[in-house]
C-alpha cells in the first residue's frame, strides 16, 4: 500500500490480493508455485496446515488444530495470545479434492463461510478464499474470525477504540 | 466503527495491557500532550512515561513529534478507522500465512522429487 511495504516485497515473489466484493463478502487470492493437489494438502492435513496458519508475526500459537475432512466432518484449532485462549471450530460442507473446500466457522452465530478454490495452471495454483458472512456488521466488527473468539480482551479493546474514535472524530 | 486485524495483536495487546497506557489514549483523545505533561498527570518520571508512549508508538496508537525540546503526541488512530487500512492488515496477515504456506509447498514439492529419484 504504501511505498515503504512495496520496496520489501521480493520482485518474484506472488502478491496477496484482498478485496470486499460487496457489504458481506471478502475475497482473498493468491498464486502459489505447485500444482494444486500440494496446495490443496497443505489446506487439508494438520501436519502441514498448522505450519503455515499461524505465522509467528500475527502472535498467536496453536495448541491444537483437529480436522476431519470430508463432507460433514469437523475441524476445530486452539490457540493461545499470551493469557488468553482461542478456539474456532466448524463444519466441512464440501470437499472436492485438490479444487474446492467449503466450511463453516460455528464459533458464534456470527460466523462467516469460507470457500477456497484452488485453480491449476502451468504447474502454479490460483488459490481464491470467500468468505461470506451473514451481515456487513458481522465483517465489520469480525475483521478477521479470530479477532470474535478472542472474548472479553477484544472487548475491552472495542471499548477503548470506540471512546478513542469518538475523541478523534471531535478533535 | 471499530476494525482491527490479527497483523497488529501482538503490538496492540502488549500496548493495552497495561493501565497507565490505556490511561494515556483516553488522555490523549481529550488533548494532545507532550511527554512532560502525560508524566506530571500520571505521577511518573519523565523517562518511565517515555518508555510507555514507545510502546503506544510501536502499535500504532500515538504519534510523537518533537517540536523544539518538546516531544508532542497524540492519537494515532485515524488510520484505524479507514477501511483502506484494515483491508491491508488484513492483507499483512494473508501474506504472513501465504509465505508459510509456500515453504510448506516447496517442501512437499521436494518430497516428491525425493520419492522420485528413489523409485529410479
Amino acid at each position: 500500500m504504501d511505498a515503504r511495504r512495496g520496496s520489501e516485497a521480493a520482485p518474484t515473489k506472488n502478491r496477496v490480493t484482498v478485496e470486499r466484493k460487496s457489504e458481506r463478502e471478502l475475497v482473498v487470492t493468491r498464486t502459489f508455485n505447485g500444482p494444486a493437489r500440494l496446495v490443496f494438502e497443505a489446506w487439508t492435513k494438520a501436519e502441514l496446515f498448522r505450519q503455515w496458519w499461524v505465522p509467528k508475526s500475527i502472535g498467536m500459537s496453536l495448541l491444537s488444530c483437529e480436522m476431519d475432512v470430508r463432507v460433514g466432518g469437523r475441524y476445530r484449532l486452539e490457540f493461545a495470545h499470551g493469557d488468553s485462549q482461542a478456539a474456532f471450530f466448524g463444519t466441512y460442507k464440501e470437499v472436492t479434492p485438490h479444487s474446492r473446500l467449503v466450511w463453516t466457522n460455528e464459533e458464534s452465530d456470527q460466523g462467516q463461510v469460507t470457500t477456497v478454490t484452488f485453480a491449476e495452471k502451468d504447474g502454479k495454483t490460483l488459490l481464491v478464499m470467500h468468505e461470506l458472512y451473514p451481515s456487513k456488521e458481522a465483517l465489520d466488527a469480525a475483521g478477521t474470525g479470530a479477532a470474535d473468539a478472542m472474548g472479553e480482551t477484544f472487548e475491552q479493546l472495542d471499548e477503548l477504540l470506540i471512546t478513542l474514535g469518538a475523541s478523534v472524530g471531535r478533535s | 466503527m471499530v476494525q482491527y486485524s490479527q497483523a497488529s495483536f501482538d503490538a496492540s495487546f502488549a500496548a493495552l495491557s497495561d493501565a497507565t497506557r490505556r490511561g494515556v489514549l483516553e488522555q490523549l483523545g481529550r488533548a494532545d500532550a507532550s511527554i512532560t505533561d502525560l508524566a506530571v498527570k500520571f505521577r511518573m518520571s519523565l523517562t518511565g512515561m517515555k518508555k510507555h508512549v514507545v510502546v503506544l508508538e510501536q502499535a500504532g496508537l500515538v504519534t510523537t513529534k518533537k517540536v523544539g525540546r518538546v516531544r508532542s503526541c497524540k492519537l494515532g488512530l485515524r488510520r484505524l478507522e479507514e477501511e483502506a487500512a484494515w483491508i491491508e492488515r488484513y492483507r499483512q496477515l494473508w501474506e504472513a500465512r501465504f509465505d508459510e504456506l509456500d515453504k510448506v509447498v516447496e517442501e512437499l514439492k521436494r518430497r516428491e522429487v525425493d520419492g522420485r529419484k528413489k523409485r529410479e
